[in-house]
Order: C-alpha cells, then structure tokens, then sequence
C-alpha cells in the first residue's frame, strides 16, 4: 500500500488509537505536508505537569510528542506503513511551554536512505517559530525482522483509499 | 513573577526524604508511576510496566518517548538527592541547596535495544555539577543490568539557594 496524504491520515489517526501511551497523553496527528512533514499535537492536562511550582508541562511529554512526530514524519517521507525504531533522539529545550497550553509539533523527514531516515522537530505552544523544543532524531528502518507492520492501521487506511 | 516562599523546594533532611518529596510533588511522575529506592547515595529509579507505557503494540514495546522521559525524571532525582551530599564526585555540590527543581537544558537519548513490556530499572550518575550546570548520564535495563536498553547524556540548569 502505498500511502497518499488522505490516508496517511487515517493510517496514523488508527496507530494513535492502538498506542495506549499516545492515547493515554491524548496525541493526535493533525495532518500532513508533502515532503515528509507530520503535524502534531498533546493536551494540557494537570496530571502531565513536570514542575507543580509553575505547572509547566513536564519535558517528558514533549520528548514523547517529538519521538512520535518523528516517526509519523518518517511514514509521510516513506510512504510505506514499514515497522521504524529510534535511534537517538537529541532534544534542545528552548523555553518552558506555557501552563494550560497545547502543545504543537512540526516533525520533517528530510533525509530518508534504505535503511536509516533523519527527522528534525519543533515543538510549540504558539508559532512554530518560537519553539519550546526542538529535536534532531534517527530511526532504523524495517527493524521488525519481516514481521507484517501495523495490520490494525494499514487496514483502516485502505478501508479509507 | 517568582515568590520565594513558593518556589522553593520542600524542606528535607535526609536523601531519601527529599526524593520522596520530589517524586510525590511530580504529577508527571506519578503519571509514569516512577517510584525509586536508595541505598546511601545511591538510587535505582523504577518504572513499574503497565499498559499505558506502551509505544509499540505489535512488538509490543514500550513508546520510546517513554524511556526518554524516564531517564530524564531519574537524572531530576539523583540531583535532589545530590543537593548538600559531601560525594567526592560532585563538584561544588557539598553543602549546596537547590532553590528550584533543575530544569534540562538538552537531552540525548540512545535507543540500544527495545523495551519489553516488563519492569525498567535506570542509575544517573552526575559527572559534573557545578553551580549553575550539571551533566547528568543515566542507564535503564530491564533483565540485564550489562545489557542496557537506553541511555541518556544530558545538562540541566541549576538554581542553588543563597
């Protein structure tokens, strides 16, 4: 199946729902961008805050919310539902995000090789020009052995094509 | 707008007071259900396995994103605890108190094997701490204390207390 920008959306919206911690956070792919891009966002939630004297979110969600972006980026680059692992992921936190805020995340795949595809992210909670965190991450293609990747979510994405 | 009043961390003796304290004031922690134990200076952080941790269900393996944030709340531990030990290690640390919860600066995290849906352990160990920045390297396993599933090399900004 090779996926379009139509059901690269389903196609993430489903593995959303079948990844409890990306349901437990409330992660939702808001859509796609040629070129690799995958937009995200995560809820303000109280029992997400890292710091409780400023109520800051902790930076552990915005490392899930970028590895996650990451990864659906490197699905719109491939465009093929294949199995991926991070590699590293290096994140710079620019600023605090502000309490009660979602928070945003712009992720592009901009160099993707037959087994390797490297992912830069902004993570905000206004513009994506004034970013809370950004992250430079690897991943590892088909790291599943052969093993058939996301029948759940390619299901869904063909039921949609 | 900074009230000191507030802002400062919870008045505790001891170490092991003091990690408490954190992790039960961290809503984020119990979020994750990190608990820790300590033996002296040193402290295993514990991520107990539940259904909600997991990234990869197929696999299934925990989110790596996970592990990322796990390794990022046992380096925020092990410099509580640090704060006013007399460890040769810790440079300028003896003595020091910290006004605020350090903040992290930047992150890396290696991805070395994936993580199986049972208990993880991690360590940090602060190489450096200074009065304003510590680097912090932290290691989280599962079965095999040799065999680490990730790991994390990260600064974090200080506030120490006057």
């Amino acid at each position: 199946m090779v996926m379009t920008p139509k059901n690269l959306k389903v196609f993430s919206s489903a593995m959303n729902a079948g990844t409890p911690q990306a349901v437990a956070l409330g992660i939702e792919t808001l859509g796609f961008e040629d070129g690799g891009v995958a937009i995200l966002t995560v809820p303000y939630r109280e029992e997400l805050v890292g710091d409780p004297d400023t109520g800051v979110i902790a930076g552990g969600v915005v490392t899930t919310l970028l590895d996650h972006a990451c990864g659906q980026a490197v699905y719109a680059a491939h465009g093929q539902p294949i199995v991926i692992a991070t590699l590293d992921l290096r994140i710079d936190y620019m600023r605090p995000a502000e309490p009660g805020k979602a928070i945003f995340c712009r992720a592009h795949c901009y160099k993707i090789t037959r087994s390797v595809a490297f992912v830069r992210a902004s993570a905000y909670d206004d513009t994506v020009d004034d970013p809370v965190a950004t992250a430079q991450a690897a991943f590892m293609l088909n790291s599943s052995g052969g093993k058939p990747a996301h029948a759940d979510a390619v299901a869904a994405a063909e039921g949609a094509a | 707008m900074s009230d000191p009043a507030r802002d400062a961390l919870p008045a505790a003796d001891t170490a092991g007071e003091r990690l408490q304290a954190m992790l039960g004031r961290v809503p984020y922690a119990r979020f994750l259900g990190i608990r820790a134990e300590l033996a002296g200076d040193e402290m295993t952080a514990i991520l107990p396995f539940a259904p909600h941790l997991i990234g990869n269900p197929s696999l299934p393996a925990i989110h790596g994103g996970v592990l990322g944030a796990f390794m990022e709340l046992t380096a925020l531990a092990q410099l509580t605890i640090a704060q006013g030990l007399g460890a040769q290690e810790v440079e300028h640390g003896a003595g020091e108190r910290l006004a605020r919860q350090p903040k992290p600066i930047d992150v890396t995290v290696e991805y070395l094997r994936s993580g199986r849906p049972v208990d993880t352990f991690a360590r940090a160990q602060i190489t450096r701490m200074g009065r304003r920045i510590a680097n912090v390297r932290v290691e989280a396993w599962q079965s095999t204390r040799a065999a680490p599933i990730a790991a994390l090399h990260g600064h974090f900004l200080l506030t120490l207390a006057d």
